[in-house]
């Protein structure tokens, strides 16, 4: 589904993203992990348009999106929730949603209707359902928790229905409870929504109960890719900074 | 028509504000009331549109008043040049008035085209260039706008549909009309999909373009609507003083209808129409008293800003607001227990 062939970025002498290439099958649900700097969120900048990569390809089902602006890309299928959850403060929950489904069904410019058409409410409350935020959709998204918050995002992005999903460090910010928590919801999505989903996270622990197969990025470099045996097991990523016991958790 | 049945209490506010609005002006006998609600009309139309941009696009611009002289100068124009009258007898005024908002329109369209790319600072900066681009446009070209004295002679404003321009009574009416009707789309825009993608776009334009919306040219539709309602005020202006004059595209115009936003308030609909009557009130109040008009003013409107920290009727919203939130979180709270 989505496939990165060669890609580099650098910033001035910052190599963030060094001859990368990596696979991501159709309906698979992969981890990308590392240390800070290790250059996963410009991975997913790299993807959504937001930065060109120098050179390389990234192909969507085969089409190479390199060069196409962000709201294209959102077109075409690559929905994206961020690291820092990235919402509209004034507008409430549902409002935000009913909003972004409006973006997606192409409503954004009809000055003449009002808003909320009744499709729209009833796809955002489907969104709401499905998030478990029924309890919180009146409320202002800045009077919101931050796992809520987070939630939002995760659910703005849905609202465009993603063929690839791509989340940046979901659990960010979480303790650990709600941390698995908002995995299982992610993992749930998932498995309701059939749609290739990327995430980036930094708890060992999560990843290796969750994700199908695992990414290890650092230094901008792939330095394995395999199930959460293979990593757990691959030496260079032990040597490397998982120490030798079994793995806690990754420093931040 | 399933737009008004969708805004059915809009229209029927709507209705019921012309009503009052007509039964004021033909029920007391006196010019004064139909003078001052004119120019409420005019300037009301020149803030309220400004505040597409401010209030719910988080769009600052200094130079809005350049589209509200447009306006007034495009409708005077027509109406004084002989041929176009001849030419269209009856239909001139209705004709004048729709070139105006046309020529407004496309003006703002070119202006917005180059400003709209910009944010901030820099959006401000050269809206308030353009508009003194116009401003010295009109001093200049002498030959057509009359320079500094403005547009002199009158207007003619010849009968339509059995309205009279010249008559107080029927001009009175045909400025409310046009008013009511310019409120009405406002209205209707700010609570459609457009209206609520400028709220994510004023909030978080960035997530807005990853939520697929092309924010730039939603900000240009914006800047073309609110421009050419500007332009509709300046018609009323034109219409009410029979002449068009060069300090309506002063940037001391666009400064009294950013000052209208503040005292009014910038998250309310009705907020900047509020804000054009207090102002118009305070002016003509403080001048009975003092000829130091704009020192007291200053000063309200500081007192506004500081104390209240925002406009009237936002300072009441955020009140309410806070009070419906904080109910539901606490509904919430009982109901997880
Ligand atoms: N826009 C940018 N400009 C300059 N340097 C950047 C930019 N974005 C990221 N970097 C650098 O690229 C490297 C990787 O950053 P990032 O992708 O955010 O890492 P991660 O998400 O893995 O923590 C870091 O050294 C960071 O400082
Ligand atoms: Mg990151």
């Amino acid at each position: 589904m989505l496939r990165l062939e060669n890609v580099v970025k650098s910033f001035g002498g910052v190599v963030a993203t060094n001859d990368v290439s990596l696979n991501f099958p159709t309906d698979s649900l992969s981890a990308v992990i590392g240390p800070n700097g290790a250059g996963k969120t410009t991975l997913f900048n790299l993807i959504t348009g937001h930065l060109v990569p120098d050179s390389g390809r990234i192909l969507l089902a085969d089409e190479d999106i390199v060069g196409m602006a962000p709201a294209g890309i959102v077109r075409k299928g690559i929905g994206r929730a961020f690291q820092v959850a990235s919402i509209f403060p004034t507008l409430t929950v549902e409002q935000s949603l009913m909003a972004a489904v409006a973006s997606h069904v192409h409503m954004s410019e009809s000055l003449l209707t009002a808003f909320p058409p009744r499709s729209v409410r009833e796809r955002a409350g489907e969104l709401i359902d499905l998030l478990g935020m029924a309890p919180v959709a009146r409320l202002l998204c800045s009077n919101i928790s931050h796992g809520d918050q987070k939630l939002l995002d995760i659910g703005l992005a849905l609202a465009l229905e993603p063929r690839v999903l791509l989340l940046d460090e979901p659990t960010a910010g979480m303790g650990p409870e709600e941390r698995w928590q908002m995995i299982g919801t992610v993992r749930r999505l998932w498995e309701q929504g059939r749609m290739t989903l990327i995430f980036i996270e930094h708890d060992m622990d999560i990843v290796f109960e969750v994700a199908e197969t695992i990414h290890v990025l650092r230094y901008g470099s792939v330095l394995a890719t395999g199930s959460a045996d293979d990593i757990r097991n691959n030496p260079e990523v032990i040597e490397a900074y998982l120490g030798t016991e079994t793995p806690e958790e990754v420093p931040a | 028509m399933s737009l008004f049945r969708e805004f059915r209490r809009d229209v029927l506010l709507a209705l019921g504000a012309l009503a009052v609005l007509l039964a004021i002006g033909f029920g007391v006998d006196s010019a004064w009331p139909r003078d001052f609600l004119t120019s409420i009309f005019a300037i009301g139309l020149l803030a309220m549109s400004l505040n597409l941009l401010i209030g719910y696009t988080g769009l600052v611009s200094f130079g809005h008043a350049a589209f509200f002289a447009l306006g007034g100068y495009i409708f005077g124009l027509l109406l004084q040049w002989g041929d176009f009258t001849a030419t269209l007898g009856q239909g001139s005024v209705p004709v004048a008035l729709l070139a105006a908002v046309a020529g407004t329109a496309l003006y703002a369209l070119v202006i917005g085209a180059i400003c709209v790319r910009l944010t901030e600072i820099y959006f401000a900066f050269l809206t308030l260039a353009f508009q003194m681009f116009l401003y010295s446009v009109i001093l200049s070209w002498v030959a057509l706008t009359g320079g500094d004295q403005g547009l002199m002679g009158g207007i003619p404003r010849p009968v339509f549909l059995g309205v009279d321009l010249a008559d107080p009574y029927h001009r009175y009416a045909f400025c409310a009309v046009i008013f009511v009707i310019c409120m009405l789309i406002m209205r209707i825009v700010t609570e459609s999909p457009f209206g609520y993608t400028l709220r994510m776009i004023r909030d978080n334009a960035q997530r807005a373009a990853f939520l697929g919306v092309n924010v730039t040219r939603v900000k240009l539709i914006c800047f073309v609507v609110s421009s050419s309602i500007a332009g509709v005020g300046g018609v009323i202006l034109a219409l009410f003083t029979s002449g068009a004059y060069p300090e309506w595209a002063f940037w001391a115009q666009s400064g009294e209808a950013i000052f209208m936003i503040m005292l009014g308030g910038l998250n309310v609909f009705l907020g900047p129409l509020l804000g054009a009557v207090a102002l118009r009130i305070l002016n003509d109040v403080v001048q009975m008293y003092t000829s130091h008009t704009e020192i007291v003013i200053g000063l309200v409107i500081l007192f506004v800003v500081l104390g209240l920290r925002r406009g009237v009727l936002d300072f009441a919203k955020d009140w309410w607001v806070e009070r419906q939130q904080a109910k539901l979180a606490a509904e919430n709270r009982e109901s997880q227990q």
